[in-house]
């Protein structure tokens, strides 16, 4: 919808959107998107508030490995935001693991915040689950497929031949603002045919 | 009408948009017949080229037919006419134009004020790219408005098909002015990276300037395959080392001119750390471009020689070993393509048959069916290499 704003900059005989139409991205782009920017938001939040999630955890004096998580969740939120994005959604699954693993020396008996520990470990390996579809198919939506190319051995775009081609456009003449300083064999007596080029 | 509009990073999408009209006198409106998707294109689908606003219509390579003509142009146009629409838009009349230097025409970027911040001075307007080259509507559509249309054409001759003349707009000129800036000799080696649609106009330039041998960088199959196809030797960087290879080619001497169709994203592998890190910072906003390759053809260019890049680069780039730069005394020479500089003799070529560039084509479809095919030509499906489009 932002193009409603810029329309507004546009001169009068610009085209101006009137309806939009079907996008380049896909579903699991969008996703992708979705993902990358909630990794973002986490990621800020983990380094702006870290106590807040440890304190919630029963998991007091982890602030610094809190803000560490957090630097990663940017990480993955930039990669996954990018072209690159297959390398970021499957970043955010190793970070899942790495997740999952420390939330589960968190659920010791005697913390008395076990329980907010068990629904936050739901919600990881919800957000896993989540991640690994959409690692799997922006994987699959943006490789090449395997298997032997189509053959371009015949596109040599010279309707005459290679061998025709060659040098066909010897008589064309370098403008003198393109020309290179000339070579040794250029100005040597080895090589008077080039000194009597007309150029 | 129809448009393919970005609507932000990897968003691109088939929408319904107001005509374009008559702005200026000098302007024309073209029925579109053919577009295609360039790499740079790419560029902009990644958000990787800054100053995109969501609603603006892509495309700068297409072709059409004349439909309407602003007053001032009419001189030069009329209805009716068929015309190939350079990517840089042109006014004729200034400094640089006349000079052959279109690319940065002085008059035609309408959001100078933006790009004299960014770049020092403006560069020319180009269609359907950042508003830092002045916001226009691309030819990605039914309809394209033309600025300064009487200078920003390339009339083409009915009979001819639309696939063998669409490419004189962009990749073709763009490989060929890569090329000619490298100076080619008979006794020179001509190492180009990329086989994408530059690589390959690059490709089949140096072979046509008479280049002792043509060396290509890649590493798809079919890319490398169509390379070979326009007599070049091939280098998978997957497979060897291009550094070693390029030597072995060369008595150990390394290439004399090395092209660049790479550009701003080169290729990521753990195998180039170098690749890696440029990624990371990339990521990071920490830097816009990933120039390996730049930093390779530095490495591996014989002293004393040219270094050409057609390939995008969008920003700022890192670690680019100006030590061995300076010490080799290589050229460097870039640039936007001064389209209109070109066209007249590669038209000619074309008509007298010694290149058909519709060669590059691996898929026609609707204008529909674009926002899929950004997505297929951006991750290689299907052994694309260049989208033309119907609208």
């Amino acid at each position: 919808m932002a193009y409603y704003i810029s329309n507004i900059a546009r001169s009068k005989g610009d085209p101006k959107v009137l309806h939009s139409g079907p996008s380049s991205l896909g579903a699991a782009d969008r996703l992708a998107k979705a993902l990358g920017w909630f990794s973002i938001g986490l990621g800020i939040a983990e380094l702006v508030a870290p106590e807040r999630f440890t304190r919630a955890l029963g998991m007091e004096g982890k602030e610094a490995l809190v803000r560490a998580y957090g630097v990663r969740e940017l990480g993955h939120g930039i990669v996954s935001l990018s072209p690159d994005k297959h390398v970021g959604l499957w970043s955010r699954v190793a970070g899942d693991g790495l997740d999952i693993a420390t939330l589960m020396t968190a659920m010791r008996h005697d913390n008395p915040k076990r329980d907010n520990v068990g629904i936050a470990l739901a919600a990881v390996l919800g957000v896993t689950l989540l991640d690994i579809v959409g690692a799997q198919a922006v994987t699959a939506r943006h490789s090449r497929p395997r298997g032997r190319p189509r053959s371009y051995r015949d596109r040599t775009g010279f309707p005459q031949g290679v061998q025709a081609a060659r040098g066909a456009a010897r008589d064309f003449q370098v403008p003198p603002d393109m020309r290179a300083a000339p070579t040794l064999a250029a100005v040597s007596d080895r090589a008077p045919q080039e000194r009597a080029r007309p150029h | 009408m129809r448009a393919l509009v970005w609507h932000g990073k990897e968003d691109i999408r088939c929408d319904t948009v107001t005509d374009p009209e008559i702005e200026q006198p000098r302007d024309a409106i073209v029925k579109v017949t053919s577009c295609a998707i360039c790499g740079s294109d790419l560029h902009l689908f990644h958000n990787f080229i800054p100053a995109m606003l969501p609603g603006d219509v892509m495309g700068h390579e297409m072709m059409g037919e004349v439909v309407e003509v602003g007053p001032e142009a009419r001189g030069k146009l009329k209805k009716g006419d068929r015309v190939v629409v350079p990517f840089t838009i042109i006014c004729g009349e200034c400094d640089q134009c006349k000079r052959g230097n279109f690319s940065v025409c002085q008059r035609s970027n309408r959001k100078k004020d933006l790009a004299d911040k960014v770049f020092g001075h403006a560069t020319a307007g180009l269609f359907g790219y950042t508003h830092l080259t002045g916001g226009y509507p691309g030819g990605q559509a039914e309809y394209l408005r033309v600025p300064f249309a009487d200078a920003t054409h390339i009339k083409v001759p009915d009979g001819i098909p639309d696939e063998k003349v669409l490419f004189l707009g962009d990749i073709f000129p763009t490989g060929w002015q890569a090329a000619v800036q490298c100076d080619i000799q008979p006794t020179d080696t001509v190492a180009i990276w990329g086989c994408g649609p530059v690589g390959q106009m690059a490709i089949r330039s140096a072979v046509l300037l008479g280049a002792k041998q043509v060396i290509a960088i890649d590493h798809l199959p079919e890319r490398l395959e169509m390379a070979q196809a326009g007599g070049a030797i091939t280098i998978n960087f997957d497979e060897e080392s291009v550094v070693e290879r390029l030597n072995e080619l060369t008595g150990g001497e390394g290439p004399e001119k090395c092209i660049d169709a790479i550009g701003m994203e080169a290729h990521v592998s753990p195998s180039m750390p170098d690749t890696v890190y440029d990624r990371a910072k990339q990521m990071l906003g920490a830097e816009s471009d990933r120039p390996h390759v730049l930093r390779e053809m530095i490495y591996v260019c014989r002293p004393a020689g040219v270094i050409s890049i057609p390939g995008v680069y969008g920003g700022l780039v890192d670690k680019i070993p100006m030590g061995q730069l300076m010490n080799k005394g290589l050229t460097i020479r870039t640039g936007q393509t001064h389209v209109n500089r070109w066209t007249d003799d590669l038209l000619r070529r074309i008509e007298e048959g010694q290149i058909d560039p519709s060669f590059v084509i691996t898929h026609t479809v609707s204008l529909d069916e674009g926002p899929e095919m950004y997505k297929v030509f951006r991750d290689k499906q299907d052994s694309c290499i260049k989208v033309v489009l119907k609208p």
